[in-house]
C-alpha cells in the first residue's frame, strides 16, 4: 500500500486525472483537425496533446506514462512528423513548385475536408511538436533521477 | 487602455521575476508575464497566438517547476560590478540613441503598410479554401517559414536529447 502510494500523486489527483486526461487529448486532436477553419492549428494542438501525456506522467509517475508512449517511440514519431511535412512539401512538385497546394478542388469553406494540404500539414506539425516536447520532458525527468 | 495596463503588469511581473530570491516565486512571476502576453494577444484580436502562447507557457512552467527547479544554480554575485554596470549603462545609452533616430520612421501602431499582405487577405479564401486566414498564410503562402521553424524545433529537440544523454553517461561512471 505504502509502496503504491509513493508513485505519483494522491488518490484525488489520480481520479481527476483519469476523468480529464482523455478529454484533454480529444481537445488537442480537435484543435489540430479544425486548424484550418477555426483558431488553433498544428502547433497549439500538438502542445495540448503533449500536455495530456505530461499530465498522465505528473499524476501517475513516469512508468505509467512511458508505458503508453515511450521516449524512443516519441523520438520516432517526431522524426516521422518532420518527414511527413517535408514529403508534403516535395509532393508539391506534382503541380509545379515547392509547397504547391496540389488539391485542385479545394472543397467548400468551413467544411472539415477542405483547404487542400493545410489539414495534412497541421497533422504533421502536431505530430512533430507534440512528440518532440514530450520527448524533452521525458528526458529531463528520466535523467534527473540518476 | 487595457493593453497599456496589461503591459504595465507584464513589466512589473518581469521585474519581480528577476529580483525575487526564491526560485519558485520567480518561475511563477514568469508565468504571470506569459499570461499577460496571452491576454494582450486576445485584446489585439489574435486568438491563434493567444492559444499557442497559453499552452506553451503552461508547458514551460511545468518543465521549469518539475524538471529543473531542484538543480543547483551557480550564481556569481560579487566582483566585476563596475564593469557590469558600465556596460549596462553603455548599451542603454546606445539603445536610446538609435531609438531616437529609428522610432519616428516606424509606421503607426495598427496601421501597417500592406502591399503583400493585402493580396493574402483578398485572395486567401479563394486560393487555399481555408477559412482561418492564419492557417492559410503560415501553411500555404508562407510555408517556407513554417518549414524553417519546424527545422529549428527538430534541431532543438535533438540538441536537448544529445546534451542530456551525455551528462547522464558521465554521471554513470
Amino acid at each position: 500500500m505504502k509502496n503504491k502510494k509513493e508513485v505519483g500523486m494522491t488518490l484525488i489527483v489520480k481520479t481527476i486525472t483519469r476523468l480529464t486526461v482523455g478529454l484533454i487529448l480529444l481537445y488537442g486532436i480537435y484543435i489540430v483537425l479544425h486548424g484550418h477553419v477555426s483558431p488553433g492549428g498544428g502547433f497549439a494542438g500538438g502542445v495540448i496533446i503533449a500536455l495530456s501525456f505530461i499530465h498522465l506522467m505528473l499524476a501517475f509517475g513516469k512508468e505509467a506514462a512511458l508505458k503508453k508512449l515511450s521516449q524512443a517511440a516519441s523520438s520516432i514519431l517526431e522524426s516521422l512528423g518532420a518527414l511527413m511535412f517535408l514529403s508534403i512539401a516535395l509532393l508539391g512538385f506534382l503541380g509545379g513548385y515547392f509547397f504547391f497546394n496540389f488539391f485542385l478542388h479545394k472543397g467548400t469553406p468551413f467544411a472539415l475536408f477542405s483547404a487542400g494540404i493545410i489539414p495534412l500539414c497541421n497533422i504533421a506539425i502536431s505530430l512533430k511538436v507534440g512528440a518532440g516536447l514530450f520527448a524533452i520532458f521525458a528526458v529531463l525527468i528520466l535523467f534527473k533521477s540518476r | 487602455m487595457e493593453l497599456k495596463l496589461l503591459l504595465l503588469f507584464m513589466v512589473l511581473a518581469a521585474i519581480a521575476a528577476v529580483q525575487i530570491k526564491d526560485l519558485l516565486s520567480s518561475v511563477i512571476a514568469v508565468g504571470a508575464v506569459g499570461l499577460g502576453l496571452s491576454l494582450a494577444f486576445l485584446i489585439l484580436k489574435a486568438p491563434d497566438l493567444a492559444i499557442t502562447q497559453l499552452v506553451v507557457e503552461i508547458l514551460c512552467l511545468i518543465i521549469l517547476i518539475r524538471a529543473t527547479i531542484n538543480k543547483d544554480l551557480p550564481l556569481v554575485r560579487d566582483g566585476r560590478w563596475f564593469f557590469n554596470t558600465a556596460s549596462t549603462l553603455l548599451f542603454i545609452a546606445l539603445f536610446l540613441i538609435f531609438a531616437y533616430f529609428a522610432l519616428p520612421e516606424l509606421p503607426r501602431f495598427g496601421q501597417p503598410i500592406m502591399r503583400v499582405a493585402q493580396e493574402y487577405i483578398d485572395k486567401g479564401l479563394v486560393k487555399t479554401g481555408a477559412t482561418n486566414i492564419v492557417a492559410a498564410i503560415i501553411l500555404d503562402f508562407r510555408s517556407y517559414d513554417t518549414l524553417g521553424e519546424a527545422t529549428i524545433l527538430f534541431t532543438a529537440v535533438m540538441g536537448v536529447l544529445a546534451v542530456i544523454r551525455r551528462v547522464g553517461r558521465i554521471n554513470e561512471k
